[in-house]
């Protein structure tokens, strides 16, 4: 039977964030993951900014660890090697009603302890981002709200964690959980072992209703809440600089507008409150109502020039709220859940403040000498000047070869992406790592070359080369 | 580093930087070069392996790889130099700069220089199509390379969305390799693809061709299990509800048009068409930069192969002619403007006084309609014509004297 100190069960944000924190200490640690990739389903599909927490609910764990993790991006994003930018945020009002929201915002802000937080008048708005509705009366500015490469966020964490010594049983269900005398002992999986566990923490994200319910603990449930977005062309007409965002109503945070991290249009999302949690699908009706929120802010944004649409679902806990929690009648279990839109900026706060709370409970925990904090990321060619191409192409000839044109990523990236620690095993895993076929023509010219060059890479038949999960074959096989 | 200067530099080896390059050459160029970012020569052509090509330019009917064969033995034998497997990341003055594994970043310089870059296919994510994102969603040409270049088969139940031509001829290709093509459903009410197509490859194998309709939901979370499909209101094109009908398929193939592909040319700062996607040429496929040429699809997007060796041999011999000191570019040029039930004409401006072939596509089809051509307001040509289609590029020659002394030139359909 394997046996391992601490079992983390997910490697979304948080899962990854809290394997990469306690990889720092000796101690053996092993995460099991449903899916075949890191990066988990809610991290990956979201509004990729690193949030300040200024409208978190004060007073309350989440604006705590939210508040906490903005200033942390800085060193995480150099040491991991994340593409990140401080673009900051702004907040427009257009009506006399949203005008006078704004020192209520701000007064919030303050009690979040968000003190950078600045009025601007509606002259710095429109000089800001000239894309504006010129009907703007004021805002608010929110220097610190960023924006990231989610993706690479988690698969950063998760890397650096292995690399640093911690197990990942990837395409790895857990199916039970094993309690005796008050304490947790091991998980069951789906693949008919246990794992012996002295401590395990629920990191399942949109199912980690599912997994408390395993040791009783299941006071609460989740549901998902669908947020679907638009990525537009980077060559867009009309574009901003930094996250625009809405002036929250009561029902809702609205939609909103802002670069991503390599140079596209993100636009969204909705809230759309479900009951099935692989629903992700996109609906024409979803669409239609954030383009009709998003030109109230900027008339000229233009939706047409879209070369993808997602939804993500964020995990709804019912009833709300950030909860971390150790029982006194169950040693051993950590259980994280009411993570939602704020937990890709909250993971790697929540990661420190679970392995804190482990270590105050009593966990043995000796400080790494030899832990490495750094990765080194794969190369950006796209980004790369004409004599770091030469310098890479003469090192590496598959560097010289461009298999994805719209985003520039050759061969040489490709195979990193798939030979490197938790390497890429299907279609999506290379993209997200990569960019292949995230670019205006969505892997017309390079997935037919991406399949051939996963095939070759692991040794397998085409047949077996996936988007993504199980199931999600891409071909049938040869022809003759 | 050699500083070798290039008569006619060419991007892209596929049909039409072929061409170019062979009409640089007869037109008397010196050294001329086709840059191409594939393994061999021939571009879309090589995985076109259906016949219907060359009609027009040879009078014969010969497959894709054929037609190029044909291209590539010529422009060898005029002694075009190429370099394969190089990728052209920008264009510069006079020059055009790319890598590839062997030389690493490269720079060729060319008094003229040709793009010819071709074009994409319109994909899911640009049209919108709502639902899940599984596999098995491929557009049409990017399933034709695997199986025709790469023997690999992409499903067994099929549906196309869109009548372009790479799709119907997708349906009749899947069909002989024994997949079931459930549907072709085209939004609009008439096939964007050639007639021909629509027989030779739809009727022909009794695939049902669904007008006005449209995909409004995928579904699998994992592979395609299905697509729901709904009638459109021919008016508004939106779907109506209450006539959705699921498919049960494993793929979904997109064949909804194609995109000139101008990022080189665009980033270059060249301006862009916004109807043809592509730049602004003149008679001579020249470009607003007088020595930049451009011909084939990323001009404006053809039907037929022949038409763009047509007038890539006008832009190879137009470079050529420029490389030695002609065609600089004109003090006032006439411009060309779509009217009536013209979507776009190509030429967009002309040189004065010089012949010219004027390609336009009309917006809506139409039977027993008259083309006119007016220049300066004065009707030039006038012509009957039984039948026109937005899927069929029509074609009208203006002589040099129709073209002496005006300033504009308007073509109508009416």
């Amino acid at each position: 039977m394997k046996q391992t100190d601490v079992l983390i069960i997910g490697a979304g944000a948080v899962g990854s964030a809290i394997a990469w924190e306690l990889a720092k200490y000796r101690l053996d640690v092993t995460v099991v993951e449903k899916n075949e990739d890191v990066g988990g389903d809610i991290s990956r599909a979201n509004s990729a900014i690193i949030h300040t927490g200024y409208d978190a609910a004060p007073g309350t764990l989440e604006s705590q660890l939210v508040v906490a993790a903005n200033p942390m991006y800085d060193k995480i994003a150099a040491d991991l090697d994340i593409p990140f930018e401080r673009t900051g945020a702004i907040l427009p009002a257009f009506t006399d009603e949203q005008f006078e929201k704004l020192p209520a915002l701000k007064h919030k802000a303050m009690l979040n302890r968000v003190y950078d937080i600045e009025y601007l008048t509606a002259k710095e708005l429109l000089e800001l981002e000239p894309a504006l509705n010129p009907e703007v009366k004021g805002g608010l500015l929110i220097p610190r709200e960023s924006i990231i490469d989610p993706f690479i966020l988690v698969i950063a964490l998760a890397e650096n964690a292995a690399d640093n010594g911690v197990h990942f049983l990837l395409g790895t269900k857990v199916t039970g959980i094993i309690v005796s005398e008050g304490a947790v002992r091991a998980v069951k999986t789906d693949k008919g072992e246990e794992i012996r566990a002295k401590y395990i923490i629920n990191a399942a994200g949109l199912y980690c209703d599912e997994i408390a319910s395993y040791v009783g603990k299941n006071k609460y449930y989740v549901t998902p809440r669908k947020g679907q977005f638009y990525i537009l062309d980077k060559k867009t007409s009309c574009k901003v600089n930094r996250i625009v965002l809405p002036i929250p109503t009561k029902t809702t945070k609205g939609k909103l507008i802002c670069p991503t991290i390599h140079g596209n249009i993100l636009v969204g999302p909705t809230a759309e409150d479900l009951l099935d949690k692989t629903d992700k699908r996109t609906t024409a009706e979803g669409l239609a109502s954030i383009a009709e929120d998003v030109r109230k802010m900027v008339p000229g944004v233009v939706l047409r020039d879209t070369i993808t649409q997602y939804s993500g679902l964020r995990a709804q806990r019912n009833p709300e709220g950030l909860n971390i929690e150790m029982y006194d009648d169950l040693a051993g279990y950590v259980d994280i859940s009411g993570v939602r839109s704020t937990g890709l900026t909250g993971s790697v706060s929540i990661a420190k403040y679970v392995v804190d709370m482990l270590i105050e409970s009593g966990m043995k925990a000796e400080f790494k000498t030899n832990h490495n904090p750094r990765r080194r990321g794969i190369p950006c060619f796209a980004e790369m000047s004409d004599e770091e191409r030469a310098e890479l192409i003469a090192r590496d000839k598959r560097y010289g070869n461009i298999i994805c044109r719209c985003e520039t990523v050759t061969e040489g990236q490709i195979c990193d992406a798939i030979h490197r620690t938790l390497g890429a095993r299907s279609l999506d895993a290379v993209k997200r790592r990569v960019r292949a076929g995230m670019g205006r023509c969505q892997g017309g010219f390079c997935t037919p070359k991406v399949i051939e060059i996963i095939a070759r890479e692991l040794g397998i038949p085409v047949e077996e080369v996936r988007k993504s999960e199980p199931g999600s074959e891409l071909v049938i096989g040869n022809l003759r | 580093m050699e500083e070798k200067i290039y008569d006619v530099v060419i991007v892209g080896g596929g049909p039409a930087g072929l061409a170019a390059a062979i009409g640089a050459k007869e037109a008397g160029a010196g050294d001329v070069i086709i840059i191409e970012r594939d393994s061999s020569l021939g571009g879309i052509l090589e995985q076109c392996i259906h016949p219907g090509f060359g009609l027009k330019y040879f009078g014969e009917e010969l497959t894709g790889p054929e037609y190029a064969r044909r291209f590539i033995q010529k422009a060898k034998e005029c002694g075009v130099e190429y370099k394969l497997g190089t990728m052209v990341l920008s264009i510069g003055e006079h020059s055009v700069t790319g890598i590839n594994p062997t030389d690493g970043v490269i720079t060729i310089r060319g008094r003229s220089i040709v793009l010819a870059m071709g074009c994409r296919e319109r994909t899911r994510g640009a049209l919108m199509t709502p639902g899940a994102r599984p596999a098995g969603i491929y557009t049409a040409g990017a399933a034709q390379r695997l199986i025709n270049r790469q023997n690999i088969m992409v499903g067994k139940r099929i549906v196309i969305l869109g009548s372009g031509d790479i799709g119907m001829i997708m349906a009749r290709r899947l069909t002989l390799e024994g997949a079931e093509v459930l549907a072709v459903v085209e939004i609009m009410n008439y096939t964007t693809g050639l007639i021909r197509n629509r027989v030779q490859c739809l009727e022909d194998f009794g695939i049902p061709l669904l007008l006005s309709h449209t995909v409004v939901e995928i579904k699998g979370n994992n592979r395609v299990e299905g697509v729901v499909v709904a009638e459109v209101d021919p008016a508004t094109r939106k779907p109506i509800p209450g006539t959705e009908k699921l498919y049960e398929c494993d793929t979904l193939l997109i064949s909804c048009g194609l995109i000139p592909e101008n990022e080189l040319t665009r980033e270059f700062g060249i301006k862009l068409h916004p109807v043809t996607g592509g730049p602004e040429v003149n008679q001579f496929m020249q470009t607003e930069v007088e020595y930049i040429f451009a011909c084939g699809n990323v001009v404006h997007v053809n039907d037929l192969v022949d038409n763009v060796t047509e007038e890539s041999l006008t832009a190879g011999r137009s470079a050529a002619r420029y490389a030695r000191g002609e065609l600089k570019k004109p003090e006032q040029e006439i411009r060309v403007t779509p009217g009536n039930n013209v979507r776009y004409v190509c030429p967009q401006r002309l040189y004065p006084g010089a012949p010219a072939t004027l390609f336009f596509r009309v917006t809506e089809p139409a039977k027993k309609v008259t083309l006119s051509v007016l220049a300066d307001s004065k009707p030039v040509i006038t012509k009957k014509l039984a039948t026109v289609n937005p899927g069929e590029m029509q074609r009208v020659d203006l002589s040099a004297e129709a073209l002496s002394g005006v300033s504009t030139v308007l073509v109508e359909v009416r």
